[in-house]
C-alpha cells in the first residue's frame, strides 16, 4: 500500500488527534468534576419521588413540583464540549483528502491507519458527535433546570460523552483488530453510567441489560478474533502482524476456511450485539429510551455504524477465506430477523424514544443487507445509509429529548398536536418540526439521502440475483410495514386534535443550529455527495465493492 | 521439563479449570461461588505459566503472573466487596439471606449439571477443526476452554441474582483467555492489557451498578427488572 513519504509526522498527527483530543478533554472534564464535587454528595430531594413513577412516565413531572428555585446558567465549559467534534471533523476531511482516491496512510508501526473507510466514519463520526454535542448544552440546562442533574453530574456527563468519542474514533482509526475489540468493548464501560444517570428503577434496568448483554456479545467477537489470531499463527503469519487488517487480507487465502468459519460467525454475533442485530438486540430500546437525548443520538447515530464498520472489515477477510457466499447467508439471515422484530415490535409502539430505537434496528438491518448484497452498489449506498441515518437519526433523538421536556410524558398517546395546539407551547414547534422532519428523513422521502440510499440497496439486491431478489422483495414489505407504523404514529403527535388541557412548560432555550445542520447537511447528501462521491467510491472499493 | 510432564500437568490443570466451573453451577452460596471462582482464576494463571515455562518464553510467565492477580486477586476481591455490601445493611432483617444465594435458579442443580456435560460434549464437537488444524498436547485441551466459555453463557442466562450473573460473565471470560492461552500461547501483549483492563473496568461498572439496583428495587433479583418490555 502506498505509504505518504512527506509528512509522516503530519500523518501520524491526523491519525492520532481524533482519539487522544477527546480523551484529554475527557481527562480535563473529569479533573475539574473532581475538584469541583462537594465534600457531601447532592442529592435532589425529587429523586426519591421519581423512583415511584410507573415505567411509561417519564420522572419530568417531577420538574414542577414546587423545590428550590432552580438557577438556570449555561455551564461554562460547555462550549468546549464542541473542540473534539471539530477535531475529528477536520481530521477527517484532511484524511479524506489524502486517500480519496485509494490507498492509505498509517503510523505507528501499523497500529493505527487510514482508508477511505476510516476518513468516511470519521466524518460521520464528525458530524453525529457536532449535532449531539451542539445540542447538549440547552438540553442539560433543562435538566438541571428540572433539578434531575447537579453542577457535578454535568461535569461527569461531559467526561463520560468525550471518552465516548475518544473510544469510537480509536476503533474506526486502528488497523489492529485486537485493539478495535477492546475499543468497541471501551465504548460499553464509558456509557453505561450515561445510560443509567438518572438513577431511577428504569433507568438502572436499561444500564445493567446494557452491560450484560453487551459485554456478553462482544466477548463472543473477542473468541471470533482469537480463532482467526490462531488462524493466522497457523497461516505463517508473524504475531505482530497476524490481527492488522491489511495483512490478513493480502494473506487470507491461507487461513484455515473450518477455523476461519467458526472465528467469523462469533464475531456476525459478537459486534451484530452492538450493532443491535438479532439475537443480542434485547439492549438496544431500553438504553436509547433511557440515556439522556443527546447520548442516545451518538449511540444510534454512530456507535451502531462503527460496530457495524468491524463487521465490515471482518468481511473482506471471510470473503476472500471462504468465498462470498458464507458471509452472504449469514447476513442476509440476520438482517431479514431483526427487520422482521423490528417492524412487529413498530406496529404495537407507545413510546416514542423506543419507537425511533426500533427504527434504527430497521435501519441497521437494512445496512446488514446491503453489505450482504456486497456489489460496488450496494457497498456505496450502505455507506451513504449509514451517514445518512447517523445525521437524521441524531436530530430525531435529540428532538424528542427536547418533547420530552417540553411535555413531560413519552407516551405517543399523550403528546398530541404538537404543531397544531394553539396556543403553541413556548418553544415547542423549533423541535416538534425538527422532529417531524427527522422522521420523514427516516421514512426515506426524498430530497434526504436515505432515498437514494434505500433506492441503492434496493436496486443493487435485484441485480444480483433471483434468491437476492425475493429476500430484497421480503425486505422492501417489511420496510412498507415499518414506514406506515412509524408515518401513522409521528403525524398523531405532532398534527393530531391538541389534548384540552396545556401542560406548563420549561425552560425556553432550545438550540436550534445543530438539528437544521443536521437535516441540512442529510438532504444535501441527498442531492449531490459533491466532493465526497470520490471518497464513498474509494471506501467501497476498500471493503471489497471491486 | 519432559515432555510427559509437560502434557501431564497441563492436563491436570485443564481439569481443574473445567472443575471449577461445573462446582460453580453446583453450589448456590454466593460467598462459595466467588471462591471458587478465584480458584479457577489460579488455574488460569498456571495454565500460562506452564506453557510458558514449556516454551521458554519470560514474557509468558510475566503475562501469567499479571492474570493470576487480576483473576484470582482483584476481580473476587471487587465481587465479594460488593456481597459485603449487599449483606451489611440487612443484617437485622430474614431477607439478608435471599441476597447471598442463588435460591431458586431457573434451572434447578441436577438439570444444571446435566447440561454442562451436554455442553463440554458440544465444546468437543464445535473445536474438532480447531484442533486438527495443529494437533499439540494444548491444543488438544482446547475444548475445555470452549467448555468454560458455554458454561458461562449458561451461568448468565439461568441465575436471577445480579452476582451471580457477573460471576457468569466471568467465566465467559476465563474460558475466552484459556482458549487463547491454549491456541497460541496468548494474544499479543497489547491487545492482553486492553482485554484485561476492559474486564477489570466492566466489573467496577457492574458492581456499582449491583448497589444502585439495591438501591432503586430493594433486591438484586434480575427477575425484578420488569419494568421495560413492550
Amino acid at each position: 500500500m502506498p505509504h505518504l513519504a512527506a509528512g509522516a509526522t503530519s500523518s501520524a498527527l491526523l491519525l492520532a488527534a481524533p482519539a487522544v483530543v477527546p480523551l484529554v478533554a475527557a481527562g480535563m472534564y473529569a479533573l475539574i468534576g473532581l475538584r469541583a464535587s462537594p465534600p457531601v454528595a447532592v442529592v435532589p430531594p425529587a429523586r426519591r419521588a421519581v423512583a415511584a413513577l410507573p415505567a411509561g412516565e417519564a420522572p419530568v413531572l417531577v420538574a414542577e413540583a414546587p423545590g428550590p428555585e432552580p438557577v438556570v446558567v449555561r455551564h461554562p465549559g460547555a462550549w468546549a464540549t464542541l473542540v473534539s467534534p471539530a477535531v475529528i471533523l477536520v481530521c477527517g476531511g484532511l484524511l479524506a483528502a489524502a486517500v480519496r482516491y485509494g490507498g492509505a496512510l498509517s503510523a505507528y508501526s501499523g497500529l493505527l491507519r487510514a482508508d477511505a473507510l476510516t476518513a468516511w466514519m470519521l466524518l460521520v463520526v464528525g458530524a453525529v458527535a457536532l449535532i449531539s454535542c451542539g445540542f447538549a448544552p440547552a438540553y442539560m440546562a433543562g435538566e438541571q433546570a428540572a433539578g434531575r442533574a447537579t453542577d457535578q453530574s454535568l461535569w461527569h456527563y461531559h467526561a463520560l460523552v468525550q471518552a465516548f468519542l475518544a473510544a469510537m474514533c480509536l476503533a474506526v482509526v486502528t488497523a489492529n483488530l485486537g485493539v478495535l475489540w477492546v475499543a468497541v468493548e471501551a465504548t460499553t464501560i464509558v456509557t453505561a453510567f450515561l445510560v443509567g444517570h438518572r438513577r431511577t428503577r428504569t433507568s438502572v434496568e436499561a444500564a445493567w441489560k446494557y452491560v450484560v448483554i453487551c459485554s456478553a456479545g462482544i466477548a463472543l467477537a473477542f473468541l471470533g478474533t482469537v480463532l482467526i489470531y490462531y488462524a493466522a499463527r497457523q497461516a505463517g503469519i508473524a504475531e505482530a502482524w497476524a490481527l492488522d487488517w491489511p495483512t490478513l487480507v493480502a494473506r487470507a487465502d491461507r487461513l484455515d476456511p473450518a477455523v476461519t468459519r467458526l472465528g467469523i460467525t462469533l464475531i456476525v454475533l459478537g459486534f451484530g450485539a452492538k450493532a443491535g442485530l438479532v439475537p443480542l438486540h434485547a439492549w438496544l430500546p431500553d438504553a436509547h429510551s433511557q440515556a439522556p437525548a443527546p447520548v442516545s443520538a451518538l449511540m444510534s447515530g454512530v456507535l451502531l455504524s462503527v460496530a457495524f464498520a468491524a463487521i465490515l472489515r471482518y468481511r473482506v477477510i471471510a470473503n476472500a477465506a471462504l468465498g462470498v457466499d458464507f458471509t452472504r447467508v449469514l447476513l442476509t439471515g440476520i438482517a431479514l430477523l431483526t427487520l422482521a422484530l423490528a417492524a412487529g415490535l413498530l406496529l404495537a409502539q407507545r413510546d416514542y424514544k423506543r419507537m425511533l430505537a426500533y427504527s434504527s434496528m430497521e435501519h441497521m438491518s437494512l445496512i446488514a443487507l446491503g453489505t450482504a448484497i456486497g456489489s460496488p452498489l450496494a457497498l456505496s449506498a450502505v455507506l451513504l445509509h449509514i451517514a445518512g441515518h447517523g445525521l437524521a437519526k441524531s436530530v430525531a433523538f435529540c428532538a424528542s429529548g427536547r418533547i420530552l421536556q417540553l411535555t413531560g410524558t413519552v407516551r405517543i398517546g399523550r403528546v398530541r398536536g404538537l404543531l397544531t395546539r394553539a396556543p403553541a407551547p413556548a418553544g415547542a414547534p423549533a423541535p416538534a418540526g425538527a422532529f417531524g422532519l427527522a422522521v420523514v428523513a427516516l421514512l426515506a422521502f426524498p430530497p434526504f439521502s436515505l432515498f437514494a440510499s434505500e433506492l441503492g440497496i434496493a436496486r443493487a439486491g435485484f441485480a444480483a440475483g433471483t434468491g437476492l431478489g425475493w429476500v430484497t422483495a421480503a425486505a422492501l414489505l417489511l420496510v412498507l410495514i415499518a414506514f406506515a407504523a412509524l408515518a401513522a404514529r409521528t403525524a398523531r403527535m405532532l398534527l393530531g386534535p391538541a389534548p384540552a388541557e396545556a401542560r406548563p412548560t420549561g425552560s425556553e432555550t432550545t438550540t436550534v443550529w445543530p438539528l437544521a445542520l443536521g437535516l441540512a447537511a442529510c438532504a444535501a447528501l441527498g442531492m449531490a455527495t459533491g466532493p465526497l462521491t470520490d471518497l464513498l467510491h474509494a471506501a467501497a472499493q476498500a471493503i471489497g465493492g471491486h | 521439563m519432559s515432555d510427559s510432564l509437560y502434557t501431564q500437568l497441563l492436563d491436570v490443570t485443564c481439569g481443574a479449570f473445567l472443575l471449577a466451573a461445573v462446582i460453580v453451577l453446583w453450589r448456590r452460596e454466593l460467598a462459595a461461588i466467588v471462591r471458587v471462582f478465584a480458584l479457577q482464576g489460579v488455574a488460569l494463571a498456571a495454565l500460562a505459566v506452564l506453557l510458558g515455562a514449556h516454551e521458554e518464553r519470560w514474557d509468558l510467565i510475566g503475562v501469567g503472573i499479571g492474570i493470576g492477580a487480576l483473576r484470582a486477586g482483584a476481580l473476587p476481591y471487587l465481587v465479594r466487596r460488593a456481597l459485603a455490601a449487599l449483606t451489611e445493611d440487612r443484617q437485622g432483617y430474614a431477607t439478608g439471606g435471599t441476597e447471598t444465594r442463588e435460591t431458586q435458579p431457573l434451572v434447578n442443580v441436577a438439570a444444571s449439571l446435566l447440561t454442562a456435560a451436554l455442553l463440554t460434549l458440544l465444546a468437543y464437537a464445535v473445536s474438532r477443526p480447531l484442533t486438527d488444524l495443529e494437533p499439540t498436547p494444548a491444543t488438544r485441551a482446547l475444548p475445555v476452554g470452549l467448555a468454560v466459555v458455554l458454561i458461562g453463557f449458561f451461568v448468565l442466562v439461568t441465575r436471577r441474582r445480579a452476582l451471580a450473573q457477573v460471576v457468569g460473565f466471568l467465566l465467559l471470560d476465563n474460558g475466552i483467555t484459556a482458549t487463547a492461552f491454549l491456541a497460541t500461547s496468548g494474544v499479543p501483549l497489547i491487545v492482553e492489557l486492553g482485554v484485561s483492563f476492559d474486564v477489570l473496568l466492566a466489573v467496577l461498572v457492574l458492581q456499582i451498578l449491583t448497589t444502585r439496583m439495591r438501591e432503586a428495587f430493594g433486591t438484586t433479583d434480575i427477575d425484578d427488572l420488569r419494568e421495560l418490555h413492550d
